[in-house]
């Protein structure tokens, strides 16, 4: 299982990986805000919990139709399905290295962003701490999504309709954890909430992901 | 390290595509399957490794023992040679690629990237793939796709030595490989091309309004 | 294992046939009931109830409202349930009922929706609300759509029902998850000034009763057309097997 995570961060850095991609995407969601809702400060730093958060999360969306799809195409998948790897490890290695590739340099780069949203500074720390929490949730919740439509041609659409209502209870809770945090107020509630949803993903959707998978490769 | 099929039946999707195949590949031993296209052969072969779940039927062979290489490789083309090996023999857990290297000539490309070879070095480092699995039976499907003449001889070459070493083979192909230990099958006799019997909506199929008839 | 004549189990009915034979029988008598408690209850509450003194005649929009947003949820749960037997049992049937209970749903939903909307723009001055219970309902909508495309998605039709079915399981206890996300949501951003009007406690008898009828109307409607989309994919289905056959005899 490691010389499965080992392979797929190599190949996600090398050319054609798409590393930094998803990055890009969240430097220029978070750029066009001001476009779209001008550029008083006041106003951007009220809804910048909740822009900063809805830009990581569609970054996320974006590199999922990788996961599976490529070891679909070239067979892999079905040379793994006969290793003694089980199913459910290639399922939560996959979206481990979804979020190392992806989550992880997304709370990186997010309090950077918030400088440009003119996030108040007692958010800071409930930002990087609420995406360090919530974005593997988003990893995990993807990776299941990925697999359940990794048979399909153009599922990329498909994909995003049936990710993006799974994520409300990790956006809801990844968002009023920075809200409050911007207020001064203590937001530990929703953050504890957050983490408790990351846990359950992590725990039960590795099943789920490696059941569609199955299926997928009948 | 036998591989015994009893009264198989496989099937493609909703579709029942052989039946009641049954045959022994003994260690040492290849078997040929032959057949015309669709006849069942990749079916067959994914039934064998355990992919697609037979109807009915069964294959018996040590858990762990089968090897599976379809159409598609399963390399990466932006990857080496060593890194490609190197990750197979990760996933399967069988420690060192220098006997697969060694038995298929990859040494002097071992830093090449896969995306960079030609298909007949590809084929050779796909096959070099089977011997660090470190499984006992091979089950190929069109092994000899994309190859010229001069490779299939060294493809054959492989396989004979993999059989001489006690392995054994289950080959779909459509060429001579000139092998001395290799059985032929055809799979035409089994065809059996209908419905699956367990789809509950293939049943009364000649009354298509049976739903109206009284149970 | 030989069966008893009298011990018939309730599995028989996941037979095509069977299934068939029986809703033929069914499918009439369903159809009159629901017809008789749409009318009774409906032309009861709009024009035999009194106005509220509050609300109104635009109180009269609950006989659709509830008993909408009621059996919308309950048809999800009907498809957790059939998905659920699906997956345990393999019953082709119950893998169907589910995909035809899905658009029924949907629709259950959006007119719970739209008349919620009807009814808020004159109590509350306004269309849409982010209320926690609303926004549920939207979410529970955008569950139905992507349901209901991956069945469209997935070409073999035991691989769509696979695959389906693990959404409903998921999805179903995502869908909790943000009901109760969404509670905590909404009263972290602005207290009070919710005008949810919770039907069983708060009603006088002249508008319970009526509703409790329209409310069994909209549960046979539910019945009747699930019977009826499940008899036109099993027939599809059969079509397909016809189809395949005669293209393998060819």
């Amino acid at each position: 299982m490691i010389a499965l995570l080992k392979r797929d961060l190599a190949l996600a850095i090398r050319a054609g990986g798409g590393f930094g991609l998803s990055l890009a995407f969240f430097l220029i969601f978070t750029t066009l805000v001001p476009f779209g809702v001008g550029p008083a400060t006041g106003i951007l730093g009220t809804i910048s919990p909740g822009i900063l958060w809805l830009g990581a999360l569609l970054a996320c969306l974006l590199s999922l139709d990788r996961i599976f799809q490529l070891d679909w195409e070239d067979g892999t998948l079905d040379l793994v399905a006969t290793s003694p790897v089980p199913m459910e490890g290639l399922a939560a290695m996959k979206a481990l290295t979804h979020w190392i590739t992806t989550g992880l340099p997304l709370v990186a780069v997010a309090p950077a962003l918030g400088m440009l949203l003119n996030l108040p500074g007692p958010a800071y720390p409930w930002l990087i701490a609420s995406l360090a929490l919530g974005t593997p949730a988003l990893s995990a919740i993807g990776t299941f999504g990925a697999a359940l439509t990794v048979g399909i041609k153009r599922g990329g659409l498909l994909l995003s309709l049936l990710v993006l209502p799974l994520y409300v209870p990790t956006l809801i809770f990844g968002a009023l954890a920075v809200s409050r945090g911007a207020e001064g107020l203590d937001a530990t509630t929703p953050l504890a909430l957050l983490a408790g949803i990351t846990l359950g993903t992590l725990a039960v959707l590795p099943f789920a992901a490696a059941a569609a998978l199955r299926v997928n490769l009948r | 390290m036998n591989l015994t099929v009893t009264d198989l039946s496989c099937a493609r999707g909703s579709t029942q595509v052989l039946a009641d195949v049954s045959f022994t590949v003994a260690a040492g031993e290849a078997l040929i399957l032959r057949g015309p296209n669709g006849a069942g052969k990749t079916t067959l072969l994914r039934t064998l490794a355990g992919l697609t779940p037979p109807l009915a039927g069964r294959v018996d062979c040590p858990p762990d023992a089968i090897a599976y290489a379809g159409h598609a490789d399963g390399l990466k083309a932006q990857l080496t040679v060593q890194e490609n090996l190197e990750f197979w023999a990760g996933v399967f857990a069988s420690g060192t690629i220098t006997r697969a290297v060694d038995a298929f000539d990859l040494e002097g490309l071992l830093d090449r990237r896969a995306g960079d070879m030609s298909a007949g070095q590809k084929r050779r480092l796909s096959l070099a793939r089977l011997l660090v699995t470190g499984r006992p039976i091979w089950c190929l499907d069109e092994p000899t796709v994309s190859l010229d003449t001069e490779n299939v001889q060294r493809f054959a070459a492989a396989v004979e030595r993999h059989l001489d070493g006690g392995g054994s083979a289950v080959i779909a192909t459509h060429i001579d490989l000139g092998l001395p230990a290799a059985r032929s099958l055809d799979v035409s006799p089994f065809i059996a091309k209908r419905l699956r019997a367990d789809d509950p909506f293939a049943q009364g199929l000649d009354d298509p309004f049976a739903e109206g008839v009284e149970p | 294992m030989p069966k008893t004549a009298t011990m018939s189990s309730l599995w028989e009915y996941a037979n095509p046939r069977k299934f068939m034979a029986t809703s033929a029988w069914l499918l009439p008598w369903v159809t009159a009931i629901t017809v008789i408690c749409l009318v009774v209850g409906l032309v009861w509450g709009f024009f035999f109830t009194p106005n509220d003194f509050r609300q109104g005649s635009t109180v009269k929009i609950i006989y659709v409202h509830v008993p909408a947003a009621i059996m919308a949820i309950n048809a999800w749960l009907m498809m957790l349930v059939t998905s659920l037997i699906w997956v345990i049992r393999r019953h082709h049937v119950s893998a169907l009922a589910a995909k035809a209970a899905a658009p029924v749903g949907m629709i259950f939903t959006l007119i719970a929706l739209f008349t919620g909307a009807v009814w808020g723009q004159p109590m509350w001055g306004t269309w849409w609300e982010w209320d926690p219970r609303l926004t549920s309902f939207l979410i529970l909508f955008l569950f139905y759509l992507g349901y209901m495309a991956l069945w469209e998605a997935v070409e073999n039709p035991d691989s769509a029902a696979d695959l389906t079915s693990v959404l409903c399981l998921v999805g179903s206890v995502f869908a909790i998850i943000s009901r109760y996300a969404l509670l905590f949501w909404n009263q972290g951003l602005h207290q009070g000034a919710t005008l949810s009007l919770d039907a069983e406690e708060n009603i006088a008898d002249v508008f319970w009763y009526p509703l409790v009828i329209s409310l069994a109307g909209f549960g046979f409607l539910f019945l009747t057309l699930v019977l009826y989309r499940t008899r036109t994919e099993i027939r599809a289905r059969r079509l397909k097997a016809l189809i395949a056959q005669e293209r393998m005899a060819a």
